[in-house]
């Protein structure tokens, strides 16, 4: 409290002079990935440009009068980018804004804009949307920037998703809490007293730093909050005078602490035991996954577990979870459920949903699915975090062994413990059922391909079968990506093609929420450009593309090569089904569904769109002998570094 | 905000409906329909929207045409009085003759080719090996 009086009695000039002598401390005082980053860059460069704590040294020995007008000394800003530097944020996606504009100028001049690199986004609700496809190909959080009030007003539904999916991301928002130095009008409008509560529902954790050295504690510790299971989205408030002022510590030296990353946490060995013990003696065994795949290990370990029983595993497609040529693989899973005698559920957005069947019906008819005695257990994070008032957590399903754990981290000790648990008159059994499983994976992918070719599949509009066939053609031979999910398209894509490695396929959005699809996919094109420069295929939603079809321009401005085809079916399909539900049950016309549902009169040429956003424009094409040619035509092109859009007019589902 | 279809519906509509279709599906003849009537309703009163434009199916309808898989005694019942995901089409919204025009036209599409006559199907056989 002492220190702080001090400080209230230090004049303009002593307070610059305390500025230099911190400056000069905090040169030596930068710790771990910061200082590397700054040791590097003068190895390699002579004409380096400086950190913070290089000018700040430098004031130590120079008296430095700034000219009318202009800042004495650093920015704040620049130490909040050195922060972002120490934490090898390489991109910030942002729509530029003046509550931002300290860190934003900072970020393209004072950190030569690379890593992190300022990505012009057209919607704030698209930014954070690209953060969450970013993490779940890069494996690590990059950074949102949204304008204080009304630019986090935007992007909250894209941090819901990013929340409901268990992804990493770090949102960032500008603020000015004090009235007296803000601007009277819209800046003062933009400004909130608590700019986190908007989102608190469904961040993990945010902060409103009031110094430098609390940012640089705060942020390094978001990072560390966001990537820790489950995986959450974060908030960081950037204070405008901080942003502006110059770099003021109060005398002591800004230091920015070491990353270190939390250890996840592995389920406990006696509950583990017990549930090999059940998995091991079950006749029956199903596994069921959703968010398992949390990182390429996660595959790996399912894969072991499954062969350690030869259960089924039913994948509800949250992440890549395992190869969907493997013998054990299950799409969807038919009456599995109710043959089980053991379920697991790992990481499973909805037990209950897994094990119920709810008709969306005057009735609403529900069903238990397994049978009698099945034992159900659980393995995940769910029980271990969980908040009130938004309800993703879904309907409460009573379990047999609930384990609150990684799933990813858990897995080698459950397959280990199953191992040593089968009992020696079982193996047999256990390998009886492998048998079964490989012989059923030739029969099942002969009846999934006769299925494909009832799929209307010379019809037009074009099927989806038809479709998902004709880009695989195209795409099998590269080393492609899938960034986006294929539900709409009754899942043919991960009927027809074979998906092996973690990083092919990213799951949904989490939340449902209508927007994500086309930001997310360039997010993840991103994270591909950087990792290997694969070939990146989205099968976009055609209203989806339409809540921010600036992402787009985004695409093409930062040169990020990216094949999307249109799913053009016309329509809010699911709602036009809904709203037909609603004229049946009514019996009082059922001719008006498309009203408000379809997009018809006029049809959206998405070709001239993209065209329009600095892409080839290919369609729209009804034909499905047209297909094979264009989408070669856009393989060719993006293969060329071009972002391509090809407009398919398709058949509802 | 918008809530997804259950996938499994479908396909347990499906079992449902096959069950019927055993016990009686020689019962009675389908009434005269015209196909293109037919076509015109299925489109009007939105059979399309999850069974798509040729009776294929989806992730929300099963598939109902290609062969057609139920009889016309079995179909005709269960739009009527079906309490599932599937919504009730009543004589008041659908009439008999309209459902059997329905019904003409989910008959008069042709049979699905067989996979093996596609060559883009037929290479995919091998396209998914096994692991390990």
């Amino acid at each position: 409290m002492a220190r702080k009086n001090a400080r209230t009695e230090v004049s303009r000039r002593k307070f610059l002079a305390g500025v230099a002598m911190t400056g000069a401390a905090t040169a030596v005082s930068v710790t771990g990935k910061g200082k590397a980053a700054v040791a590097v860059e003068a190895a390699q460069s002579p004409a380096t440009r400086p950190s913070t704590a290089d000018a700040q040294a430098e004031l130590a020995t120079h008296s430095v009068q700034a000219a009318p007008g202009t800042l004495r000394g650093r920015p704040g800003s620049d130490f909040m980018v050195d922060v972002l530097k120490s934490l090898e944020i390489d991109f910030v996606f942002s729509n530029p804004a003046s509550s931002c504009r300290g860190i934003h100028e900072s970020i393209v001049t004072y950190g030569g804009n690379t890593r992190p690199e300022f990505i012009t986004c057209m919607h704030a609700e698209s930014a954070v949307a690209m953060t969450h496809g970013y993490y779940k190909v890069a494996g690590k959080p990059a950074a949102a920037l949204c304008h204080g009030t009304v630019g986090l007003q935007h992007a909250a539904m894209a941090v819901y998703n990013a929340w409901c999916d268990r992804a990493a991301s770090i949102v960032m928002v500008g603020n000015r809490m004090d009235a007296a130095t803000r601007q009277p009008g819209v800046p003062t409008i933009h400004a909130v007293q608590d700019p986190g509560s908007l989102i608190r529902d469904f961040t993990k954790w945010d902060d409103n730093p009031q110094s430098l050295q609390h940012f640089a504690e705060s942020m390094v510790r978001a990072y560390k909050v966001t990537m820790t299971p489950p995986l959450e989205p974060v908030l960081m408030v950037l204070e405008e005078k901080l942003q502006e002022d110059a770099i003021e510590s109060g005398g002591r030296p800004l230091v920015i602490p070491k990353l270190n990353s939390v250890a996840p946490p592995a389920g406990d060995p006696n509950a583990v035991r017990e549930a090999a013990r059940l998995l091991a003696k079950a006749d029956n065994p199903v596994i069921v996954v959703d968010r398992v795949g949390r990182t390429p290990a996660g595959v790996k370990h399912l894969v072991e577990l499954a062969e350690a029983l030869n259960a089924p595993v039913i994948d509800q497609l949250g992440r890549m979870n395992m190869p969907n040529n493997h013998y054990l693989y299950q799409l969807g899973g038919g009456r599995l459920i109710e043959q089980a005698d053991v379920i697991l559920g790992l990481e499973l957005t909805d037990f209950w949903g897994t094990v119920n069947n709810s008709d969306d019906s005057v009735e609403m008819a529900q069903v238990y699915r397994p049978k009698a005695g099945s034992r159900l257990i659980s393995i995940g994070m769910g029980d271990l975090y969980i908040r009130a008032n938004y309800q993703d957590f879904e309907r409460y399903q009573q379990v047999d062994l609930a384990i609150g754990a990684d799933a990813e981290t858990t897995l080698p000790m459950l397959t280990e413990y199953i191992k040593q648990a089968i009992p020696a008159d079982h193996r047999a059994k256990i390998a009886e059922r492998g048998e079964k499983a490989r012989k059923g994976q030739a029969q099942a992918r002969q009846s999934m391909l006769a299925q494909a070719a009832a799929n209307a599949w010379d019809a037009s509009p074009v099927s989806s079968a038809r479709l998902s066939a004709e880009v695989w053609q195209q795409i099998k031979n590269e080393n492609w990506a899938l960034v986006s999910r294929d539900s709409s398209l009754s899942n043919w894509p991960h009927r027809l093609w074979t998906f092996t490695q973690h990083h092919q396929f990213i799951g949904g959005p989490g939340g449902a929420g209508i927007g994500y699809g086309l930001p997310a996919a360039v997010g993840a094109a991103f994270a591909h450009r950087q990792a290997d420069q694969r070939l990146c295929v989205n099968i976009q939603n055609d209203g989806d593309s339409m809540y921010a079809p600036g992402a787009l321009w985004t695409a093409a401005h930062h040169k990020v090569p990216m094949l999307t085809i249109m799913w053009n079916n016309r329509a809010y399909h699911q709602e036009i089904m809904h709203l037909q539900r609603m004229a049946n049950w009514r019996q009082r016309g059922i001719e008006n569904p498309h009203i408000g549902t379809t997009i018809w009169d006029p049809y959206i040429n998405y070709a001239k769109l993209a065209e329009a956003l600095g892409h080839v424009g290919i369609g729209p094409i009804t034909d499905p002998k047209d297909l094979a040619v264009a989408i070669k035509r856009g393989v060719d092109a993006v293969k060329m570094g071009e972002p391509v859009l090809i407009d398919v007019v398709t058949q509802p589902r | 905000m918008r809530k997804t279809f259950v996938f499994l519906a479908g396909s347990t509509l499906s079992v449902a409906v096959f069950a019927a279709s055993s016990a009686f599906a020689s019962q009675t003849a389908a009434p005269a329909g015209d196909a293109a009537k037919g076509k015109a309703s299925f489109e009007r009163t939105g059979c399309w929207q999850c069974h798509g434009g040729l009776g294929q199916g989806g992730r929300e309808g099963p598939r109902i045409a290609s062969p057609v898989p139920m009889a016309w005694p079995v179909l005709s019942t269960f739009v009527r009085t079906t309490r599932g995901n599937m919504p009730p089409y009543t004589e008041k919204v659908l009439s008999n003759q309209e459902l059997a025009d329905v019904y003409a036209y989910l008959r008069s599409i042709p049979p699905a080719p067989d996979f093996r006559t596609i060559p883009l199907l037929n290479g995919m056989m091998t396209t998914a090996s096994t692991q390990r």
